[in-house]
């Protein structure tokens, strides 16, 4: 068996640990050794991802699935995380002297996320699950001093424990009633059985629930604006981005490859769930005063938009969500990068915080613009093209009626994001000088503008590789 | 694609400036606006020689450049013109090229202005120029962004705030432009089904026979994204505010060749591709075209406020346009093609005079003013010659386009074109008794300090001006490359024959 098709996930751990050893092997400077590790160490292991691109594998009679599928998001988390790692710049000074063993906690979610995305097994994608679950414990609590910070590591403990139960017992019902929980042997089950049980349905009911509650599609949200609130706010970038793409990776997955969609009708269901999330993410949103609030109520929504594709279900649609969860990590990564310099600068999360913003930094104010117009789904940004894949697969397959309320939906939300851009451009602000950034997080944030830009304008090359990405599914 | 992307150039110069502004130092002043006014100049030349160039006994689309973008929705970069682009190529660029001369004052944040309204420019040329539809789309809404930064940041607040107006306008647009995105992704659907392959190529997917109550269905959300553009009644109430709230070139480019984008986007995509559902529903546009004429003039009427006043006539000149499209016949649609150019110069014309007025004076009450023709001459010149415009005196390019449009919708819709008709009246009313309160009459202490139009300041009153008069005079400047490509539209949808007797 060709283990080194693992490489990407071996080499990830194996980074991870030595994060973790040499951090406190050389603890005077933690902080500058791990840095130095982890970021070599992660674009080596991108690098690694996309040359073996099209590989195709299948480990342990079909619990572990290498394909261009899993590489694909593999690419997306080693991005995110790769920025999260620039842009947090001056912030991880916050850390004190445990900023060394943050970059291996985030490695470690990183790889719990590539076993998801790449698990054909019920059991296996628990298990990456949990790794990224219980680094986010630990990464959300990081502030530890600051009362917000651990009480959204407690909450995200405890939030997560409940759904991770429901979770498990959603598989277990599924396991009983199809004796593995091997994705294509319980998809090959399926397709032979005659009529539905209850139990599977039941089974189905609490998966999705369990997933749910990782994409924060409402009514499992509830946790997410405490959350990302209190969490520091890289941790948050990288919550909202990765974990939520982690999540969507493996849903698809199995919906696709072990309960097949069509076999049940359930795309009524996801679709009812995708509109209120879509409803309630943007209305709430619509109110909120505190910036990192304001995102997680947008991440709500773009779970929304996402969601829209699984339930099309079909190429374009599928497309569209891996096409929407490269660019919602770019525009996403940006608008946190940049209300991370804004903490650090002023000490605020709250939107007033960036009033000035427009001439105390013009770059940091247009990138906040364009990534905020391209969650909004604004041409010339990389939004536009995803929500034209993700709407144009639910017209395809019927759902007219969700595409509207998308389109108007994202439509809506362009007055919240616009409100941003509002102070930013005409408040006036209490700090008059110029704001200026580390090289880290200036280059970060350059990536984050230019990916959705470029993306927007020429997403030729991105839609090709999700169309590749997607054709294990079929 | 023939050798020299003239299209391209002319498309990106603007682009290309803005760049160079945001790369130039803190507070470059002068500069920046030269290198405004030098793109603005590239577009402005190459449109006229796109206009003198195009070949009227070839016909069709011409200047084609086309590159494949995005393989799998069928999208390919391409551009073209024909008769009813041109006209609205060269509108823009005229309206972009005084803007720029327009806002001349705009000191304190200059850089941000300018490269904001240089992206308004090049969106706003995209949409005329785009022969994809998704390229169609991505400029269509990438003018509303850079609106709505210009307004909250250099508009002002009178009767509603700056960031009301700019917000309420943006709402409207993009709210409008949600249904239209939803009806040309339906489109692209059915279009796939059809085709067999994805394509987003407007002739292409003109070629096709969609199943009626499709076409009912996709027109009317076009109707809707579309109408909310060119402020057709119930979805005008943007425009005024908008206008009032907005600083001068944007209001210019506003009222001069965004709305038009609308008309435009109703003839090229929604009668083009979809005739039969334009002529299912064309009466209902024929109505409300109705109130918008006669409504928006009185509105007018009882207006104080100088932007406003143009605001709502510019809602009313609309509803011309829009009876023109509905009548679906060859003359009426010339008319309202020709209307919306009349009106895209007209509009500009009054609000950069607006504008300077505004400038020095702070004030734009029609009551405060009076007899401004004694210190400001020209200026006066200015507000007459597009005032007589807008009434559409004979002579000016307006009544070129009334009277067209008023003859074509006359064998379809009587008694409609005759209560349309009687808003020339209204206009002649309240535009007659504005600018005869504000220019006429004793000359006023109060107001000897203010300057007349100078040097620079002149450039949009020439250009603007000049084009009223020119193409009053010689119509059929703009009127041959009309009637050529709304002639060859209407064959290849084979309107011509049933659009009297619908």
């Amino acid at each position: 068996m060709g283990y080194e098709l693992l490489g990407a996930e071996i080499l990830t751990a194996v980074i991870g640990l030595l994060v973790l050893v040499m951090g406190l092997l050389f603890s005077e400077n933690s902080k500058g050794t791990a840095a130095g590790i982890a970021i070599p160490g992660l674009l080596a292991v991108l690098v690694w991802v996309a040359l073996n691109f099209h590989h195709q594998a299948v480990f342990f009679g079909g619990v572990y699935q290498i394909d261009s599928y899993g590489s694909f998001f593999k690419m997306l988390f080693l991005t995110a995380a790769l920025l999260i790692f620039f842009m947090s710049g001056k912030y991880s000074e916050a850390f004190g002297d445990r900023g060394g063993e943050w970059y291996s906690f985030i490695i470690f979610a990183t790889m719990g996320m590539m076993v998801m995305a790449c698990s054909g097994d019920l059991i296996t994608l628990y298990v990456g699950l949990e790794v990224m679950t219980v680094s986010f414990y630990i990464l959300s609590a990081y502030l530890i001093k600051d009362v917000l910070s651990a009480e959204a590591g407690l909450k995200y403990l405890i939030m997560g424990a409940l759904s991770s139960a429901v979770l498990l017992f959603g598989m277990s019902l599924i396991y009983a009633v199809t004796g593995s929980t091997v994705f294509t042997a319980i998809g090959e089950t399926l397709r032979t059985a005659e009529g539905v049980q209850p139990a599977l349905v039941a089974g189905i009911i609490l998966l999705v629930a369990g997933f749910g509650f990782k994409i924060s599609v409402v009514p499992f949200h509830m946790w997410v604006p405490d959350i990302y609130q209190g969490a520091p706010t890289p941790v948050t970038a990288y919550l909202a981005v990765a974990s939520k793409a982690a999540a969507f990776a493996a849903l698809v997955r199995v919906f696709r490859i072990a309960l097949p969609l069509d076999q049940f009708n359930w795309t009524l269901v996801l679709a009812l769930l995708a509109a209120v999330t879509m409803v309630v993410g943007n209305l709430i949103a619509l109110v909120q005063q505190n910036l990192k609030r304001l995102l997680a109520y947008s991440s709500i929504a773009q779970a929304g938009y996402i969601l829209v594709g699984l339930v099309a279900n079909n190429a374009y649609g599928l497309k569209g969500v891996l096409f929407y969860a490269m660019v919602y990590v770019f525009a996403n990564v940006g608008a946190f990068a940049v209300a991370t310099a804004v903490e650090v600068d002023t000490g605020s999360t709250e939107i007033k915080a960036a009033s000035g913003l427009g001439q105390r930094s013009p770059l940091l104010a247009a990138v906040m613009t364009a990534c905020l117009l391209s969650l909004a789904g604004i041409p010339p940004l990389a939004g536009f093209p995803g929500k034209f894949y993700l709407f144009s697969g639910a017209v395809q397959a019927g759902y007219l009626w969700l595409a509207f309320l998308g389109l108007v939906m994202s439509m809506i939300s362009v007055y919240y994001y616009l409100n941003v851009a509002r102070v930013m451009y005409t408040e006036a602000s209490q700090k008059e000088t110029p704001l200026t950034l580390q090289l880290q997080a200036r280059l970060a944030i350059l990536a984050c503008l230019l990916g959705t830009v470029i993306m927007g304008l020429y997403p030729a090359p991105l839609s090709r590789l999700a169309e590749t990405a997607i054709r294990p599914l079929f | 694609m023939n050798g020299f992307p003239i299209l391209s150039i002319a498309l990106f110069a603007p682009l290309v400036g803005a760049l160079l502004i945001a790369f130039l130092p803190r507070g470059g002043g002068r500069t920046i606006k030269w290198i405004a006014a030098a793109v603005t100049f590239v577009s402005l030349v190459l449109s006229i020689k796109v206009l003198v160039g195009y070949s009227f006994s070839q016909g069709g689309m011409q200047f084609i450049e086309s590159v494949p973008w995005v393989a799998d929705l069928g999208v390919r970069y391409a551009l073209g013109v024909d008769g009813i682009s041109l006209p609205l190529l060269l509108l823009t660029n005229l309206i972009g090229f005084s803007a720029v001369f327009a806002s001349w004052q705009v000191e304190e944040r200059g850089k941000e202005f300018f490269i904001l309204l240089l992206i308004l420019i090049t969106g706003v040329m995209g949409t005329f120029v785009a022969t994809d539809l998704f390229i169609f789309f991505l400029f269509y809404e990438v003018v509303v962004i850079p609106i709505y930064l210009l307004v909250i940041m250099f508009g002002s607040s009178k009767r509603v705030t700056k960031e009301y107006a700019g917000m309420k306008l943006t709402i409207y647009l993009l709210i409008g432009s949600a249904a239209l995105l939803v009806g040309l992704i339906a489109l692209f659907i059915k279009a796939k089904g059809l085709l067999g392959f994805p394509s987003l190529d407007i002739a292409t997917l003109a070629g096709l026979q969609y199943p009626v109550p499709f076409q009912v269905f996709v027109f009317s959300l076009m109707v809707f994204g579309f109408g909310t553009l060119i402020s057709m009644f119930p979805f005008h109430a943007w425009s005024p505010d908008g206008y009032a709230g907005a600083p001068t070139a944007v209001s210019m480019i506003h009222a001069g060749v965004l709305k038009k984008i609308g008309g435009y986007g109703l003839i090229r995509i929604g009668l083009f591709i979809l005739p039969i559902g334009a002529r299912y529903v064309a009466p209902v546009i024929a109505v409300l075209a109705i109130v918008n004429v006669v409504y928006a003039a009185m509105i007018c009427l009882s207006q104080k406020d100088l932007k406003y006043i143009v605001g709502y006539s510019s809602v009313s000149h609309m509803g011309y346009v829009l009876i023109g499209f509905a009548a679906l016949n060859l003359i009426s649609i010339n008319g309202a093609v020709m209307m919306m150019f009349a009106h895209g110069v007209m509009a500009a014309l009054f609000f950069a005079m607006i504008g300077n007025l505004y400038y020095k004076s702070h004030c734009r009450n029609v009551d405060d003013f009076g007899g401004l023709a004694h210190q400001m001459p020209r200026l006066a010149t200015g507000f007459m010659l597009a005032g007589l415009a807008s009434l559409g005196l004979p002579g000016t390019v307006n009544f070129i386009g009334e009277f067209t449009i008023f003859v074509g919708a006359f064998r379809v819709y009587r008694s409609l074109s005759i209560i349309a008709i009687m808003g020339i009246v209204l206009t002649a009313v309240y535009i007659l008794r504005a600018l005869g309160a504000v220019l006429f009459g004793t000359r006023r202490e109060e107001w000897d300090h203010l300057q007349d139009l100078q040097g620079l300041e002149m450039v949009p009153l020439l250009v603007l001006g000049g084009v009223i008069l020119v193409v009053g005079i010689l119509p059929f400047l703009i009127m041959n490359p009309i009637n050529s490509g709304v002639g060859q539209l209407l064959a290849s949808v084979g309107l011509m024959q049933m659009g009297g007797n619908f």
